[in-house]
């Protein structure tokens, strides 16, 4: 099997990469792209570390062939973070020490915006099923889900994220 | 009979002291601190931030013994060829270590800045202090003042001086006796009590944990809010050890072993029970002011305070973990078999 | 004193120490921008995957690469005969040992998962299509499991050394000796025994293990690596390399999650040599199921606790004999051991004291530092026992563990005299959150004057 050039967007500007059969979209972004937000944690689909947003929606990069994203819409960790400061998902990570090693921060961002963009005022319990994809060892989710809640005042109170 | 009959409701708690430090002692650390004409101090180390968040705490401490502002301290860390040694971040070790020898460091450095700025005022360094947001003052005088970066700057340029300091904490080594186990294994002690609530489904064996109520003194705290992290993520870490976890299902045998998250099971967003805690701060004899270490201990106190709770719910006594479903269906037959 | 040390700390008005300042690398986190080591990528890179043992244990008749070598991408392999000092070495540097493990196996190999040779390849999916290619020719011996059968006469033996346990100065465990247990439990109204089991535990970081190694135009290489301890992986490194330390430089300090996982020093020596041996940089990152099953777990615990105790609760005498399964080598167990030997007793006062705790060498993986190292288990097992205590003498959990509590002055087990000793204000302020009354005896008490006065 042929490398096949493979044409996508991301965030927001035209791709256009080689990609041999079968490469995941998460070598693609990291390796031949330098998007190195997107992280590794398991590479088995079981970790949620490498989560982007493909059309908005959350999806494990480890698992999506690149091919499979042809003429559509990505967003990885890079895309969201706005040129001046933090978009509002990623303010309220940083306020609310919903952060300690870091490495599963990207892809429980990425879910947390996915989440908010379809349930702006999300209870409790829908928030915990939405991250339950996403594995930290760290912080023991506490901080994490405060800071989704504060996340969705603050874009509730006109603070937009793209 | 109802489905609420099969749950039942136990109460346990626990209790523990945990020590800081790499047990023997032997294990030293150190810090240089230098300030750079840009009126900021680099605090070079070779320490590693697992999370836990030594890169602030540090900081902070240094910012404190200096006092300069914390946004002015820069943590230079790691680096071999940069950092002077460091025994490493484990054994609750890092904050106490590695802040011991960062307050040895900036007192150096601090006394060599107030030569400095005493030549600048003209008057005598034990009339300066820092007043925290960047100036160095003469006590009582308020406008008899000059900026770090100033001093900085003159003692670069002016005086020819370096602003600098060298910092280490070493406990010497003790050896163990081997007849009796005599030795000297740590350097503090911090304390710990959980209460834990649990909920038993005696038809499932499932345990819900309801409720951790913990109370920590783990001396004076650095950064609550991280100290506050540690408790938060060491108590799911509990909930996983005393519940779920094990790389060996079926231990001693080895068959079976998860080789992912799919199979080895830990506890997620779900499974977090209401959680309140305390911290009590009483400053330890040879911490940093007073620190005694938190990283470790947060996991210890939830295990058995949970599992005396599923004891106390079902009048068994389970004695391994983790106390998965089979465990407690085990545990109520052989209390059946027993009645 | 405990009253006033708590108002000379409220009084301290530190301008920073004390302040929830936010993370200094929180900003780099939430926007994804923190280097990990997995994110450094160097070009020409090549990529170290291991041979691993099938078994738990077995000798290693021959090895055959032939079909692994004709991988389009194979670079080359390392067997035990590349590395210089084919030895770790983490337990010399403080001054433990022997040190027992192989980088890469010889003879034989003692758990499932030990690394026999690596294969560098251009790609990691040609260095894994190698490693599936390569032939063991391994002749299986009985292995053994059980830490208490791997004590027997006759039972396999997993260590060079012939017997199957670590030994403390010529002990076959390291021993704690207080008083008199014998005559403790002769004056004791009641005997409780009890014994504790566990089972290996993973770290799970959400980041796996690993580093990648550069070498540089000076002849030094530089290596990058989620390590927990910077210095202590340079220095065994050129030890097992047998290279100067000064031909090394280790950056790191950005770890995504440790939990005493990332302290064995366990793929930066053969990383390094590989970079050594083909000049090109090279990457060797855990896959998780590597960590999961190859990576040292919480080594899994037996302890076996006799307690005398008095009616009134007083426990007058403590033995246990406690077993910490190292798996098939040393790596820090037998450190976890001696730490487990200081506080396996407990933070109780307790006149006669009488401790066994053994580092068992077992067919298991090693295991190693974990989050709690050789307390964890200790305090699982510990507080169980004082539940049953409890129970036993009729006396809420509560009381028996006031009774017994250890305080400032106190002498420990180990002799050391206990200082910083908060134990009963902790459980004071644990009893008031969770709403549980404690009686006025209770609350009279104190870490400092065992009269229920207070101390200045």
């Amino acid at each position: 099997m042929a490398s096949k050039v493979v044409s996508f967007t991301l965030n927001g500007r035209e791709t256009e990469v080689m990609v041999k059969p079968l490469t995941t979209l998460q070598v693609v972004l990291r390796e031949q792209l330098g998007h190195t937000a997107t992280k590794t944690g398991c590479r088995q689909g079981g970790c949620g570390s490498c989560t982007v947003l493909l059309n908005g929606e959350p999806v494990l990069s480890c698992l999506l062939p690149a091919e499979d994203v042809a003429g559509q819409q990505v967003t990885t960790l890079e895309g969201l973070t706005p040129i001046d400061g933090l978009h509002p998902v990623q303010r309220a990570f940083f306020d609310h020490y919903a952060v300690q090693c870091g490495y599963c921060s990207p892809g429980m961002i990425l879910t947390t915006k996915a989440l908010l963009d379809r349930n702006p005022t999300p209870s409790r319990e829908e928030i915990v099923e939405a991250i339950s994809g996403n594995i930290c060892r760290c912080t023991g989710y506490t901080a994490i889900i405060e800071a989704v809640e504060a996340a969705a005042q603050a874009l509730k109170g006109g603070q937009n994220g793209r | 009979m109802g489905v609420n009959m099969t749950k039942v409701r136990g109460q346990g708690m626990a209790a523990i002291n945990y020590p800081t430090g790499m047990n023997l002692g032997g294990d030293p650390s150190q810090a240089l601190i230098h300030a750079s004409t840009t009126g900021n101090f680099i605090i070079s180390l070779s320490s590693t931030d697992l999370g836990q968040g030594l890169k602030t705490v540090i900081a902070q401490i240094g910012a404190e013994t200096l006092g300069v502002p914390f946004d002015t301290v820069i943590i230079d860390t790691a680096d071999t060829d940069t950092g002077p040694h460091c025994m490493g971040t484990f054994a609750s070790r890092a904050t106490h270590r590695v802040g011991n020898a960062v307050m040895m460091a900036a007192n150096e450095a601090k006394k060599a800045l107030l030569d400095v700025a005493a030549d600048e005022l003209e008057a005598s360094p034990d009339d300066l202090e820092l007043d925290g947001n960047g100036s160095i003052v003469v006590k009582g005088v308020p406008d008899r003042s000059i900026s770090v970066i100033d001093t900085a700057l003159a003692a670069h340029f002016k005086h020819g001086k370096t602003i600098a300091g060298r910092g280490i904490y070493m406990k010497p080594k003790s050896k163990v006796d081997p007849l009796t186990g005599e030795m000297d294994p740590d350097s503090t002690e911090a304390h710990a009590c959980t209460v834990a609530e649990v909920e038993v489904d005696t038809e499932t064996g499932e345990v819900k944990v309801l409720s951790l109520k913990s109370a920590y003194e783990v001396g004076q705290q650095v950064n609550p809010a991280l100290v506050e992290g540690q408790i938060v993520g060491g108590a799911l870490m509990g909930i996983g050890h005393a519940l779920y976890e094990t790389t060996n299902p079926y231990y001693p045998a080895i068959d079976h072993g998860p080789l992912n998250f799919s199979d080895y099971l830990m506890p997620g967003p779900a499974e977090l029970p209401e959680m309140e805690s305390v911290v009590l701060e009483f400053p330890s004899s040879n911490g940093p002011y007073g620190v005694k270490g938190v990283g470790e201990m947060t996991a210890n106190c939830p295990i058995p305070a949970i599992v005396n709770a599923i004891n106390n719910a079902l009048g068994v006594r389970i004695t391994t973990l983790p106390v998965t479903p089979e465990v407690v269906l085990r545990a109520l037959e052989e209390k059946a078999a027993q009645a | 004193m405990g009253a006033n040390v708590l108002e000379k700390a409220a009084e301290k008005k530190y301008r920073v120490v004390g302040q929830s300042v936010p993370r200094r690398d929180g900003m780099g986190h939430v926007t994804g921008t923190t280097k990990f080591v997995g994110d450094v990528h160097y070009p020409g890179m090549l990529h170290l995957k291991m041979v691993r043992s099938p078994v738990p244990h077995a000798k290693i008749n021959g090895i055959d690469f032939s079909e692994a070598e004709k991988v389009p991408g194979f670079v080359r392999v390392l067997t035990h005969r590349d590395v210089p000092k084919n030895i770790y070495t983490i337990l010399c540097l403080i001054g433990v040992g022997p040190d027992d493990e192989p980088v890469l196996a010889v003879d034989k190999v003692r758990y499932q998962g030990e690394p026999i040779a690596a294969i560098l390849a251009e790609t990691e999916e040609a260095a894994l299509e190698a490693v599936a290619k390569v032939k063991l020719d391994l002749e299986e011996l009985p292995a053994v499991f059980d830490v208490e059968e791997a004590l027997k006469p006759g039972a396999p033996i997993v260590a060079d050394t012939g017997v199957n346990y670590f030994i403390y100065e010529g002990h076959h465990c390291r021993r704690v000796r207080y008083g008199d247990v014998e005559a403790g439990f002769a004056q004791a109204d009641f005997i409780v025994e009890e014994t504790y089991n566990t089972k290996p535990i993973e770290h799970a970081p959400t980041e796996t293990t690993g580093c990648v190694a550069k070498p540089e135009a000076d002849g030094r290489v530089t290596v990058h690596t989620n390590t927990q301890a910077l210095y202590f992986s340079l220095d065994n490194t050129a030890l097992i390399l047998q290279v100067p330390f000064q031909k090394l430089h280790f950056v790191g300090g950005t770890v995504g999650g440790g939990f005493g996982g990332k302290v064995d020093v366990i793929t930066e020596p053969i990383t390094t040599l590989a970079a050594m041996k083909t000049g090109r940089p090279v990457k060797f990152i855990y896959s998780r199921a590597e960590e999961m099953q190859v990576s040292s777990p919480r080594s899994a615990w037996r302890l076996k606790y006799k307690d005398g105790v008095m009616k009134d609760g007083r426990i007058v005498a403590r033995q246990i004999t406690s077993y910490a399964d190292a798996g098939a080598y040393n790596r820090h167990t037998p450190y976890a051991v001696t730490k487990h030997a200081a506080n396996v007793a407990g933070p109780y006062t307790i006149p006669n004291v009488h401790i066994d705790a053994h580092c068992v060498f077992t067919n298991h993986t090693p295991g190693s530092a974990f989050r709690g190292f050789g307390v964890t288990m200790a305090s699982f097992a510990i507080e169980l026992q004082m539940d049953k205590i409890a129970a036993t003498v009729g006396l809420d959990p509560w009381t028996i563990r006031f009774i017994n509590a250890y305080r400032n002055g106190d002498v420990r087990p180990h002799r050391k005299v206990a200082e910083d000793v908060t134990f009963i204000e902790t459980m004071q302020a644990a009893a008031k959150l969770a709403g549980h009354e404690l009686p006025e005896h209770l609350l009279a008490m104190n870490s400092w004057d065992r009269n229920g006065g207070q101390h200045d």
